[in-house]
Protein backbone atom coordinates (compact mmCIF):
# COMPACT_ATOMS: atom_id res chain seq x y z
CA UNK A 1 0.00 0.00 0.00
CA UNK A 2 1.84 2.91 -1.25
CA UNK A 3 0.62 6.53 -0.72
CA UNK A 4 0.31 9.69 0.78
CA UNK A 5 -0.58 10.01 4.40
CA UNK A 6 -4.44 10.80 4.70
CA UNK A 7 -5.55 13.18 7.70
CA UNK A 8 -8.56 12.29 9.53
CA UNK A 9 -9.96 15.30 11.43
CA UNK A 10 -12.28 18.53 10.71
CA UNK A 11 -11.70 21.17 8.41
CA UNK A 12 -9.57 23.59 11.15
CA UNK A 13 -6.65 23.46 13.26
CA UNK A 14 -7.10 22.19 16.22
CA UNK A 15 -5.07 19.14 17.57
CA UNK A 16 -4.39 18.40 13.44
CA UNK A 17 -2.66 21.37 12.55
CA UNK A 18 0.97 20.75 14.37
CA UNK A 19 0.97 17.30 12.14
CA UNK A 20 0.35 19.24 8.73
CA UNK A 21 3.17 21.89 9.59
CA UNK A 22 5.26 18.57 10.55
CA UNK A 23 4.48 17.18 7.49
CA UNK A 24 4.63 20.23 5.44
CA UNK A 25 8.21 20.59 6.52
CA UNK A 26 9.21 17.63 6.10
CA UNK A 27 8.18 18.28 2.09
CA UNK A 28 5.42 15.24 3.02
CA UNK A 29 2.25 15.24 0.28
CA UNK A 30 -1.35 14.35 2.35
CA UNK A 31 -4.43 14.01 1.91
CA UNK A 32 -7.15 15.15 4.03
CA UNK A 33 -10.71 13.70 4.82
CA UNK A 34 -12.46 16.29 6.14
CA UNK A 35 -14.91 15.33 9.18
CA UNK A 36 -18.11 17.90 8.29
CA UNK A 37 -21.25 16.12 10.11
CA UNK A 38 -21.63 14.14 13.40
CA UNK A 39 -22.31 11.21 11.13
CA UNK A 40 -18.90 11.23 9.46
CA UNK A 41 -17.59 10.80 13.16
CA UNK A 42 -19.89 7.70 13.71
CA UNK A 43 -18.56 6.46 10.65
CA UNK A 44 -15.07 6.48 11.94
CA UNK A 45 -15.98 4.99 15.05
CA UNK A 46 -18.28 2.17 13.61
CA UNK A 47 -15.38 1.27 11.50
CA UNK A 48 -13.53 0.57 14.32
CA UNK A 49 -10.78 3.00 12.73
CA UNK A 50 -10.14 5.03 15.76
CA UNK A 51 -8.18 3.14 18.44
CA UNK A 52 -9.61 5.17 21.19
CA UNK A 53 -13.23 7.09 19.42
CA UNK A 54 -11.05 9.71 18.65
CA UNK A 55 -9.26 12.35 16.13
CA UNK A 56 -7.25 12.81 15.09
CA UNK A 57 -6.43 9.77 12.80
CA UNK A 58 -3.91 9.61 10.30
CA UNK A 59 -3.52 6.88 8.02
CA UNK A 60 0.91 5.93 7.45
CA UNK A 61 2.39 3.36 6.96
CA UNK A 62 -0.09 0.90 6.86
CA UNK A 63 -1.43 2.04 10.39
CA UNK A 64 -4.18 4.03 11.27
CA UNK A 65 -2.74 6.16 13.66
CA UNK A 66 -4.05 8.04 16.29
CA UNK A 67 -2.79 10.62 19.67
CA UNK A 68 -1.09 13.61 18.47
CA UNK A 69 2.22 13.14 20.08
CA UNK A 70 2.53 9.40 18.88
CA UNK A 71 1.75 10.81 15.11
CA UNK A 72 4.06 13.76 15.72
CA UNK A 73 7.24 11.72 17.18
CA UNK A 74 6.49 9.14 14.25
CA UNK A 75 6.25 11.98 11.42
CA UNK A 76 9.73 13.56 12.83
CA UNK A 77 11.86 10.56 13.91
CA UNK A 78 11.10 8.56 9.80
CA UNK A 79 11.68 12.05 8.23
CA UNK A 80 15.06 12.84 10.51
CA UNK A 81 13.53 15.47 12.39
CA UNK A 82 14.22 14.21 15.85
CA UNK A 83 18.04 14.69 16.35
CA UNK A 84 20.93 12.24 16.49
CA UNK A 85 20.49 10.44 19.34
CA UNK A 86 18.93 9.67 22.39
CA UNK A 87 19.87 13.16 24.53
CA UNK A 88 19.06 15.33 21.23
CA UNK A 89 16.30 13.82 20.99
CA UNK A 90 15.20 14.40 25.11
CA UNK A 91 15.86 18.18 24.09
CA UNK A 92 13.48 17.61 21.65
CA UNK A 93 10.50 16.43 23.48
CA UNK A 94 11.52 19.33 26.01
CA UNK A 95 11.24 22.04 24.01
CA UNK A 96 8.15 20.84 22.08
CA UNK A 97 6.40 19.85 25.18
CA UNK A 98 6.93 23.65 26.46
CA UNK A 99 5.44 24.40 22.68
CA UNK A 100 2.68 22.04 23.18
CA UNK A 101 1.22 23.86 26.59
CA UNK A 102 1.55 26.93 24.89
CA UNK A 103 -0.59 26.17 22.18
CA UNK A 104 -3.07 24.60 23.86
CA UNK A 105 -3.81 27.35 25.99
CA UNK A 106 -4.40 29.18 22.64
CA UNK A 107 -6.33 26.31 20.89
CA UNK A 108 -9.02 26.08 23.87
CA UNK A 109 -9.57 29.96 23.93
CA UNK A 110 -12.53 29.54 21.98
CA UNK A 111 -13.94 27.03 23.87
CA UNK A 112 -14.11 29.19 27.20
CA UNK A 113 -17.19 30.41 28.39
CA UNK A 114 -17.33 34.14 27.76
CA UNK A 115 -16.42 35.47 30.86
CA UNK A 116 -12.88 33.79 31.32
CA UNK A 117 -11.25 34.77 27.88
CA UNK A 118 -10.00 38.12 29.03
CA UNK A 119 -8.59 36.48 31.71
CA UNK A 120 -7.34 33.96 29.93
CA UNK A 121 -6.07 35.90 26.99
CA UNK A 122 -4.05 37.61 29.42
CA UNK A 123 -2.66 34.33 31.02
CA UNK A 124 -1.36 33.05 27.46
CA UNK A 125 0.37 35.90 27.05
CA UNK A 126 1.80 36.55 30.69
CA UNK A 127 2.76 32.77 30.02
CA UNK A 128 4.58 33.53 26.24
CA UNK A 129 6.27 36.57 27.15
CA UNK A 130 7.51 35.03 31.04
CA UNK A 131 7.64 31.50 30.81
CA UNK A 132 8.31 29.93 27.09
CA UNK A 133 9.70 32.55 25.05
CA UNK A 134 12.16 33.54 27.50
CA UNK A 135 13.22 29.98 27.72
CA UNK A 136 13.73 29.33 23.67
CA UNK A 137 15.21 32.65 23.66
CA UNK A 138 17.92 31.60 26.36
CA UNK A 139 18.53 28.24 24.51
CA UNK A 140 19.44 30.36 21.18
CA UNK A 141 21.35 32.85 22.83
CA UNK A 142 23.77 30.25 24.65
CA UNK A 143 24.64 28.36 21.83
CA UNK A 144 24.53 30.94 19.01
CA UNK A 145 23.25 28.43 16.62
CA UNK A 146 20.72 29.00 13.79
CA UNK A 147 18.50 25.75 15.14
CA UNK A 148 17.54 25.26 18.70
CA UNK A 149 18.71 21.52 18.87
CA UNK A 150 22.15 19.85 16.78
CA UNK A 151 22.63 22.81 14.89
CA UNK A 152 20.19 20.99 12.38
CA UNK A 153 16.44 21.76 11.68
CA UNK A 154 14.14 19.43 13.95
CA UNK A 155 10.74 19.11 14.79
CA UNK A 156 11.52 21.57 17.91
CA UNK A 157 11.90 24.03 15.55
CA UNK A 158 9.20 24.04 13.12
CA UNK A 159 6.87 23.71 16.46
CA UNK A 160 8.34 26.63 17.91
CA UNK A 161 7.48 28.47 14.61
CA UNK A 162 3.87 27.34 14.77
CA UNK A 163 3.86 28.68 18.19
CA UNK A 164 5.13 32.07 17.51
CA UNK A 165 3.00 32.63 14.92
CA UNK A 166 -0.25 31.80 17.08
CA UNK A 167 1.18 33.82 19.71
CA UNK A 168 1.46 37.03 17.03
CA UNK A 169 -2.37 36.04 16.29
CA UNK A 170 -3.05 36.76 20.28
CA UNK A 171 -0.69 39.85 20.27
CA UNK A 172 0.85 40.90 17.14
CA UNK A 173 4.19 42.60 18.46
CA UNK A 174 4.58 39.74 21.42
CA UNK A 175 7.74 38.94 20.32
CA UNK A 176 8.93 42.66 20.95
CA UNK A 177 11.49 41.31 23.68
CA UNK A 178 12.72 38.23 22.05
CA UNK A 179 15.26 39.86 19.18
CA UNK A 180 16.63 36.05 18.86
CA UNK A 181 13.46 34.67 18.28
CA UNK A 182 12.64 37.55 15.52
CA UNK A 183 15.93 36.70 13.59
CA UNK A 184 14.60 32.77 14.47
CA UNK A 185 10.89 33.51 12.80
CA UNK A 186 12.38 34.98 9.91
CA UNK A 187 15.10 32.38 9.12
CA UNK A 188 12.46 29.25 9.77
CA UNK A 189 9.65 30.73 7.82
CA UNK A 190 11.93 30.90 4.89
CA UNK A 191 12.77 27.35 4.66
CA UNK A 192 11.31 26.71 1.05
CA UNK A 193 9.03 23.96 2.42
CA UNK A 194 7.50 25.92 5.39
CA UNK A 195 7.61 29.18 3.22
CA UNK A 196 5.37 27.06 1.09
CA UNK A 197 2.95 25.92 3.62
CA UNK A 198 2.51 29.68 4.93
CA UNK A 199 1.74 30.87 1.37
CA UNK A 200 -1.83 30.88 0.29
CA UNK A 201 -3.62 28.28 -1.10
CA UNK A 202 -1.48 25.39 0.82
CA UNK A 203 -3.04 22.94 3.70
CA UNK A 204 -2.43 25.47 6.53
CA UNK A 205 -5.62 26.27 8.31
CA UNK A 206 -7.32 29.69 9.16
CA UNK A 207 -8.08 30.06 13.18
CA UNK A 208 -11.01 29.20 13.91
CA UNK A 209 -14.50 31.61 14.00
CA UNK A 210 -17.33 31.79 15.86
CA UNK A 211 -19.47 29.84 12.81
CA UNK A 212 -16.63 27.02 13.29
CA UNK A 213 -16.56 26.85 17.13
CA UNK A 214 -20.05 26.18 16.72
CA UNK A 215 -19.61 23.54 14.32
CA UNK A 216 -17.05 21.83 16.15
CA UNK A 217 -18.77 21.63 18.74
CA UNK A 218 -21.94 20.04 17.33
CA UNK A 219 -20.21 17.39 15.78
CA UNK A 220 -18.18 16.56 18.84
CA UNK A 221 -21.22 17.07 21.47
CA UNK A 222 -19.10 19.62 23.32
CA UNK B 1 27.88 14.54 40.15
CA UNK B 2 25.79 11.10 41.25
CA UNK B 3 25.56 8.47 39.13
CA UNK B 4 21.55 7.73 40.23
CA UNK B 5 18.88 10.07 38.72
CA UNK B 6 17.62 12.96 40.59
CA UNK B 7 13.54 13.09 41.32
CA UNK B 8 12.64 16.99 41.99
CA UNK B 9 9.24 16.95 42.96
CA UNK B 10 6.94 16.53 46.19
CA UNK B 11 6.49 13.86 48.48
CA UNK B 12 3.27 12.52 46.07
CA UNK B 13 2.42 10.88 42.98
CA UNK B 14 1.32 14.10 41.20
CA UNK B 15 3.00 13.52 37.66
CA UNK B 16 6.02 12.03 38.75
CA UNK B 17 4.47 8.99 39.80
CA UNK B 18 4.61 7.76 36.19
CA UNK B 19 8.48 8.14 36.49
CA UNK B 20 9.05 6.52 39.31
CA UNK B 21 7.08 3.34 38.11
CA UNK B 22 9.29 3.16 34.89
CA UNK B 23 12.10 3.75 37.03
CA UNK B 24 11.46 1.45 39.31
CA UNK B 25 10.98 -1.88 36.40
CA UNK B 26 14.37 -1.03 34.62
CA UNK B 27 15.70 -1.57 37.79
CA UNK B 28 17.67 2.01 38.10
CA UNK B 29 17.94 3.62 41.64
CA UNK B 30 17.19 6.68 42.06
CA UNK B 31 16.92 9.54 44.75
CA UNK B 32 14.25 11.92 45.68
CA UNK B 33 14.53 15.44 46.73
CA UNK B 34 10.88 16.62 47.64
CA UNK B 35 9.91 19.76 47.73
CA UNK B 36 8.93 20.64 51.16
CA UNK B 37 8.25 24.52 51.17
CA UNK B 38 7.51 27.42 49.05
CA UNK B 39 10.82 28.51 49.16
CA UNK B 40 12.44 25.70 47.96
CA UNK B 41 10.73 25.95 45.02
CA UNK B 42 11.43 29.12 44.76
CA UNK B 43 15.22 28.39 44.89
CA UNK B 44 14.82 25.73 42.20
CA UNK B 45 13.22 28.93 40.36
CA UNK B 46 15.99 30.98 40.90
CA UNK B 47 18.99 28.86 40.07
CA UNK B 48 17.17 28.13 36.42
CA UNK B 49 17.04 24.42 37.41
CA UNK B 50 13.48 24.34 35.83
CA UNK B 51 13.37 25.00 32.08
CA UNK B 52 9.79 25.66 32.03
CA UNK B 53 9.69 26.77 35.95
CA UNK B 54 7.74 23.97 36.74
CA UNK B 55 8.55 20.23 38.30
CA UNK B 56 8.44 17.46 37.74
CA UNK B 57 12.22 17.65 37.26
CA UNK B 58 14.74 14.72 36.69
CA UNK B 59 18.60 15.13 37.26
CA UNK B 60 19.82 12.64 34.70
CA UNK B 61 22.79 12.00 32.61
CA UNK B 62 23.96 15.68 32.57
CA UNK B 63 20.52 17.22 31.98
CA UNK B 64 18.14 18.58 34.61
CA UNK B 65 15.51 17.06 31.94
CA UNK B 66 11.67 18.51 32.31
CA UNK B 67 8.27 17.82 31.16
CA UNK B 68 6.75 14.60 32.06
CA UNK B 69 6.68 12.82 28.56
CA UNK B 70 9.68 13.71 27.91
CA UNK B 71 11.37 12.52 30.76
CA UNK B 72 9.48 9.40 30.51
CA UNK B 73 10.20 8.91 26.21
CA UNK B 74 14.35 9.48 27.52
CA UNK B 75 14.07 6.46 30.13
CA UNK B 76 12.42 4.48 28.44
CA UNK B 77 14.70 4.85 24.76
CA UNK B 78 17.75 4.36 27.44
CA UNK B 79 16.31 1.32 29.10
CA UNK B 80 15.18 -0.77 26.19
CA UNK B 81 11.21 -0.03 27.01
CA UNK B 82 10.67 1.62 23.88
CA UNK B 83 10.34 -1.57 21.17
CA UNK B 84 13.18 -2.26 18.43
CA UNK B 85 12.10 -0.32 15.74
CA UNK B 86 9.99 2.82 14.55
CA UNK B 87 6.83 1.04 14.21
CA UNK B 88 7.03 -0.72 17.80
CA UNK B 89 7.61 2.71 19.04
CA UNK B 90 4.57 4.23 16.88
CA UNK B 91 2.33 1.40 18.92
CA UNK B 92 3.85 2.18 22.28
CA UNK B 93 3.23 5.75 22.23
CA UNK B 94 -0.32 5.62 21.12
CA UNK B 95 -1.17 2.60 23.93
CA UNK B 96 1.00 5.20 26.35
CA UNK B 97 -0.80 7.96 25.65
CA UNK B 98 -3.94 6.47 25.54
CA UNK B 99 -3.63 5.45 29.33
CA UNK B 100 -2.63 9.22 29.62
CA UNK B 101 -5.15 10.05 29.27
CA UNK B 102 -6.95 8.08 31.66
CA UNK B 103 -4.82 8.89 34.41
CA UNK B 104 -5.17 12.80 34.10
CA UNK B 105 -8.94 11.82 35.17
CA UNK B 106 -7.46 9.95 38.43
CA UNK B 107 -4.39 12.90 38.53
CA UNK B 108 -7.05 15.97 39.10
CA UNK B 109 -9.84 13.72 41.16
CA UNK B 110 -8.59 14.85 44.43
CA UNK B 111 -8.67 18.99 43.31
CA UNK B 112 -12.09 18.28 43.04
CA UNK B 113 -15.22 19.68 44.91
CA UNK B 114 -17.03 16.04 46.77
CA UNK B 115 -19.93 16.72 43.95
CA UNK B 116 -17.41 17.45 41.20
CA UNK B 117 -15.67 13.99 42.32
CA UNK B 118 -18.74 12.03 42.32
CA UNK B 119 -19.36 12.89 38.83
CA UNK B 120 -15.41 12.52 38.13
CA UNK B 121 -15.90 8.83 39.79
CA UNK B 122 -18.14 7.96 36.84
CA UNK B 123 -16.23 9.12 34.78
CA UNK B 124 -13.32 7.53 35.27
CA UNK B 125 -15.25 4.37 35.30
CA UNK B 126 -16.78 4.91 32.68
CA UNK B 127 -13.95 5.84 30.51
CA UNK B 128 -11.65 2.96 31.83
CA UNK B 129 -14.11 0.32 31.16
CA UNK B 130 -15.65 1.87 27.92
CA UNK B 131 -12.89 3.18 25.85
CA UNK B 132 -9.84 2.11 27.61
CA UNK B 133 -9.73 -0.89 29.31
CA UNK B 134 -11.76 -2.90 25.88
CA UNK B 135 -9.03 -1.32 23.78
CA UNK B 136 -5.81 -3.37 25.49
CA UNK B 137 -7.78 -6.61 26.23
CA UNK B 138 -8.41 -6.72 22.23
CA UNK B 139 -4.97 -6.20 22.11
CA UNK B 140 -3.84 -9.50 24.03
CA UNK B 141 -6.87 -11.51 22.45
CA UNK B 142 -5.40 -10.32 19.05
CA UNK B 143 -1.89 -11.63 19.41
CA UNK B 144 -2.40 -13.94 22.27
CA UNK B 145 1.34 -12.18 23.49
CA UNK B 146 2.11 -11.58 27.22
CA UNK B 147 3.15 -7.77 26.49
CA UNK B 148 0.98 -5.18 24.34
CA UNK B 149 4.11 -4.56 21.74
CA UNK B 150 6.58 -6.57 20.23
CA UNK B 151 6.06 -9.77 22.70
CA UNK B 152 8.84 -8.39 25.62
CA UNK B 153 7.93 -5.68 28.11
CA UNK B 154 7.68 -2.14 27.14
CA UNK B 155 6.90 1.58 28.67
CA UNK B 156 3.41 0.78 27.54
CA UNK B 157 2.88 -2.38 29.69
CA UNK B 158 4.27 -0.76 32.58
CA UNK B 159 2.16 2.36 31.98
CA UNK B 160 -0.71 -0.27 31.48
CA UNK B 161 0.24 -1.59 34.76
CA UNK B 162 0.16 1.99 36.76
CA UNK B 163 -3.26 2.45 35.32
CA UNK B 164 -5.11 -0.45 36.29
CA UNK B 165 -3.62 -0.20 39.56
CA UNK B 166 -4.87 3.15 40.13
CA UNK B 167 -8.00 2.91 38.68
CA UNK B 168 -8.56 -0.23 41.14
CA UNK B 169 -8.17 1.90 43.76
CA UNK B 170 -11.31 3.88 42.88
CA UNK B 171 -13.23 1.26 41.49
CA UNK B 172 -12.09 -1.99 42.70
CA UNK B 173 -14.06 -4.12 40.21
CA UNK B 174 -13.16 -1.98 37.09
CA UNK B 175 -11.75 -5.59 35.57
CA UNK B 176 -14.68 -7.93 36.42
CA UNK B 177 -14.81 -8.00 32.36
CA UNK B 178 -11.48 -8.11 31.20
CA UNK B 179 -10.14 -11.47 31.57
CA UNK B 180 -6.99 -10.86 29.64
CA UNK B 181 -6.33 -7.95 31.99
CA UNK B 182 -6.66 -9.49 34.78
CA UNK B 183 -3.93 -12.20 33.87
CA UNK B 184 -1.67 -9.20 32.40
CA UNK B 185 -2.26 -7.31 35.75
CA UNK B 186 -0.93 -10.63 37.65
CA UNK B 187 2.17 -11.31 35.41
CA UNK B 188 3.38 -8.28 35.12
CA UNK B 189 3.01 -7.48 38.72
CA UNK B 190 5.52 -10.26 39.32
CA UNK B 191 8.29 -9.39 37.23
CA UNK B 192 10.91 -9.36 40.19
CA UNK B 193 11.82 -5.74 40.13
CA UNK B 194 7.79 -4.41 40.16
CA UNK B 195 6.93 -6.85 42.52
CA UNK B 196 9.06 -5.06 44.64
CA UNK B 197 8.48 -1.64 43.75
CA UNK B 198 4.95 -2.50 45.06
CA UNK B 199 6.00 -3.50 48.01
CA UNK B 200 5.96 -1.52 50.96
CA UNK B 201 9.19 0.42 51.70
CA UNK B 202 9.72 1.24 48.21
CA UNK B 203 9.69 4.74 46.61
CA UNK B 204 5.94 4.26 45.22
CA UNK B 205 3.73 6.73 46.69
CA UNK B 206 0.43 6.52 48.54
CA UNK B 207 -2.95 7.95 46.69
CA UNK B 208 -3.71 11.71 46.92
CA UNK B 209 -5.70 12.93 49.52
CA UNK B 210 -6.88 16.32 50.28
CA UNK B 211 -3.81 17.41 52.51
CA UNK B 212 -1.64 16.72 49.52
CA UNK B 213 -3.37 18.85 47.81
CA UNK B 214 -3.74 21.54 49.86
CA UNK B 215 0.41 20.95 50.72
CA UNK B 216 0.92 21.73 47.11
CA UNK B 217 -1.71 24.30 46.55
CA UNK B 218 0.71 26.36 48.68
CA UNK B 219 3.80 25.44 47.51
CA UNK B 220 2.57 26.38 43.92
CA UNK B 221 0.51 29.91 44.82
CA UNK B 222 -2.66 28.32 43.60
CA UNK B 223 -6.20 29.65 44.86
Amino acid sequence: MAGKPKLHYTNGRGKMESIRWLLAAAGVEFEEEFIETKEDLEKLRNDGSLLFQQVPMVEIDGMKMVQTRAILSYIAAKHNLYGKDLKERAWIDMYVEGTTDLMGMIMYLPFQPAEAKEKNLALIIERATARYFPAYEKVLKDHGHDYLVGNKLSWADIHLLEAILMAEECKPDILSAFPLLQAFKGRISNIPTIKKFLQPGSQRKPPADEKFIAHVKKIFNM
Amino acid sequence: MSEKPKLHYFNGRGRMESIRWLLAPAGVEFEEEFLESREWYEMLLQDGALLFQQVPMVEIDGMKMVQTRAILSYIAGKYNLYGKDLKERAWIDMYVEGVRDLMDLIRVHHKLSPQEQQKNLALIGEKAATRYFPVYEKILKDHKDDFLVGNQLTWADVQLIEAILTVEEKVPTILSEFLLLQAFKARVSSIATIKKFLQPGSQRKPPTDEKAVAFTNRIFNRR
